[in-house]
């Protein structure tokens, strides 16, 4: 394949608050290519909204992106490593919403109230782009256009509060789109929507996709969405990817046992009425409280005593494409007894 | 159903909430959140009340609970002594008799449980409230709920924020039958706690209705997690149910082009599946000035003329289901089967 665009090894983010030290993103690896979508998906506080935001450089304190190396291949072939460059630097800037483009879960507070959005739109354009301000609205009423808001000419005057949650969705959208960057990165993107209108911003996200050879990173926690949208996933489980792989493998071939206990547990249209789900069993502990050793060890039905809750589980390649961080896998990757 | 009557059965149910404007504050039209709704619920059954935000699943519960009065119609609910009343029409002085029979599970269990009472406090509560049993008999009955929702004993004393999501659920689940209930209302019990944790407490609230005879009106937006837990589907669109249908039927030969497009658009977890969906235009109509004729006219791919001027009533169809589409008998629209 060819070189990735994207490309995160051994990314660690870690929160210090006065309490103690949360490892919200311990040690994450993952490649993304264009015209690919990237799904990763977890539960609460596997880390990887922190992993999406600390992409960008944008976790809040008392976050930092301690190690490991983000490397971005710039539209003129050079590399950056995103996680050195400076805080402040204009370099750092031109990449947010230039190079990357991000979509919130929330596109209610994540929009200003205050400015209409095509004002929002403009500024967007205007950081990156250096256009006359009727170029711009221009820009932005084609933008409204392309993400599909009826009546962009009037729209494009309205504010926030007064669109539905699908249509501030897709302003997100177009807001993210504004400079033309190469990575998108949506961050639970249709979790407060309705399903028909989650289908209808999923089928958005493909189009774009497939029009400008995007590279997207996909958060969510919903399976069923992952497995409509992505090429490959990466799994994470409290700061740890616990496994990667193209995503046919994910869904019918799993290795991991959180991501085969996962996915029995999920609520399917298919099942049998009235049927028991499989359940996983305790709850995922607090993240002051990580167990030692493999993080899933206290859940886990094939748990080792004296192994598992002993080291850091390696990670084992399975295939070229699919990785396991398990300790049931030897080095070649035969699972053991 | 059985020939045993309902514990509850909703007729013709209606809430419109006014729309006030100017400094006289007059009404210058109605929200009709809930238009004209009727169905029944038979003991141990699960009913699930589907549809996009904004159709009216919520209030329709909050009617049944009287959170709300309605502008019209009849709630007619079969307490455990046999006696049948009609919750919309009482008065509010006779109401806490019926509630302790009903009882609701709400959504978030952030905010539904009070932060400085520990969780002997929040369960007992309704026994303190309706006057039930002395402390020590309070007691014992709070440690057998926590039984029977699975907590350790040990936590009485412990107040909500010690808990995840999933006891903080459990918790509510406790404080929910603390009054014995017969049916339990339960609005998007699952929808705030993680995939883990959700299986959990589907397979608690399924056990518990074997064991317990329970009834529930279950409000959800997530099918997947509706096919699992109900033994009938209703679905509703600006404020009028437009399909009722046993779950099986429901997802196998949906009759409504509405939930054809529901069902088409939740996510398979099975990349295999990557269906071709229908992917409905434009937005839910607005319930103050619902579209003339069918309110889901303007979407539908099947409307025609007769859409647009004639409200369809809700009709038998095969299978047991019931829907309010004129061309339900001619359609053949697409369910969702196991491969």
């Amino acid at each position: 394949m060819a070189e990735p665009i994207l490309s995160v090894r051994g990314l660690e983010t870690f929160f210090r608050p006065d309490e103690g030290i949360v490892r919200a993103v311990d040690g994450a690896s993952f490649d993304l290519h264009p015209g690919q979508t990237l799904g990763i998906v977890g539960e609460s506080g596997c880390g990887k909204s922190v992993t999406a935001r600390s992409i960008l450089r944008i976790v809040d304190r008392p976050g930092r992106v301690e190690s490991g190396e983000i490397l971005l291949r710039r539209a003129d072939g050079q590399v950056v490593d995103i996680a050195k460059l400076d805080a402040k630097s204009a370099l750092l800037r031109d990449i947010r919403g230039g190079e990357v483009g991000y979509v919130f879960q929330e596109p209610m507070s994540s929009l200003s109230a205050y400015h209409t959005i095509g004002n929002q739109l403009m500024e967007a354009i205007r950081l990156h782009r250096d256009v006359s301000k009727a170029d711009a609205r221009a820009r932005a009423i084609e933008l409204l256009r392309m993400v599909g808001i009826p009546r962009p000419e009037q729209r494009v005057d309205s504010y926030s509060f007064e669109l539905s949650g699908g249509l501030r969705q897709r302003v997100m959208i177009a807001l993210a789109l504004a400079a033309e960057p190469r990575v998108l990165i949506a961050d639970e993107p249709t979790t407060a929507l309705d399903v028909t209108t989650q289908a209808q911003i999923l089928d958005l996200i493909r189009r774009i996709q497939r029009e400008r050879n995007l590279a997207v990173i996909l958060i969510t926690h919903d399976m069923g969405v992952i497995a409509e949208m992505a090429d490959t996933v990466a799994v994470m489980y409290l700061g740890k990817v616990v496994e990667t792989g193209p995503v046919d493998t994910i869904f019918h071939a799993p290795r991991h046992p959180y991501t085969q206990a996962l996915l029995r547990s999920i609520p399917s249209v298919l099942a049998t009425p009235l049927s028991r789900l499989a359940t996983i069993a305790g709850s995922i502990p607090h993240p002051y409280a990580r167990p030692p050793g493999c993080p899933f060890h206290p859940r886990c039905e094939s748990f080792i005593a004296g192994t598992c809750d002993a080291g850091a589980p390696p990670v084992t390649g399975l295939a070229a494409d699919h990785e396991v961080r398990c300790f049931l896998y030897d080095d070649a990757g035969t699972r053991r007894a | 159903m059985s020939a045993q009557p309902p514990v509850l059965a909703v007729e013709n149910l209606k809430k419109h909430f006014p729309i006030r404007r100017g400094v006289l504050r007059r009404i210058v039209g109605h929200v009709k959140a809930v238009d004209d709704v009727s169905f029944a619920i038979a003991r141990g059954e699960t009913l699930s009340l589907v549809g996009e935000s904004g159709c009216g699943k919520t209030t329709t519960s909050r009617c049944i609970l009287r959170a709300v009065t309605p502008t019209s119609g009849a709630i007619r609910f079969r307490s455990g002594e046999g006696r049948d009343v009609d919750v919309a029409a009482l008065p509010r002085s006779e109401l806490r008799p019926v509630r302790r029979q009903m009882q609701m599970i709400f959504q978030d269990p952030y905010s539904s449980l009070n932060p400085r009472m520990t969780i002997a406090d929040i369960i007992g509560e309704p026994l303190l409230v309706n006057g039930i049993g002395n402390l020590a008999e309070r007691r014992q009955r709070v440690a057998e709920l926590l039984d029977v929702v699975q907590l350790p004993r040990a936590y009485l004393n412990r107040f909500p924020h010690a808990f995840s999501g999933g006891q903080r659920q459990r918790i509510g689940i406790a404080r929910a039958l603390a009054l014995n209930p017969q049916l339990i209302v339960a609005d998007e019990p699952v929808s705030a706690l993680d995939v883990s944790v959700q299986a959990q407490i589907i397979n608690l609230l399924l056990e518990l209705q074997e064991r317990l005879g329970l009834s529930y009106l279950f409000v959800a937006h997530d099918l997947s997690v509706v096919k699992h837990v109900s033994h009938r589907v209703a679905v509703m669109y600006v404020g009028r149910i437009v399909e009722v249908a046993p779950t099986a039927t429901f997802f196998r030969n949906p009759r409504h082009p509405y939930t054809e497009a529901l069902l088409s658009a939740v996510p398979v977890p099975d990349p295999r599946r990557r269906a071709q969906r229908i992917v409905l235009e434009g937005e839910v109509a607005d319930p103050s000035n619902p579209p003339p004729g069918c309110a889901f006219h303007p979407r539908c791919r099947y409307a025609d003329e007769r859409c647009e001027r004639v409200t369809p009533t809700l009709q038998p169809a095969a299978g047991g289901s019931l829907v309010a589409c004129h061309r339900a008998a001619e359609l053949n629209l697409v369910g969702v089967a196991a491969a």
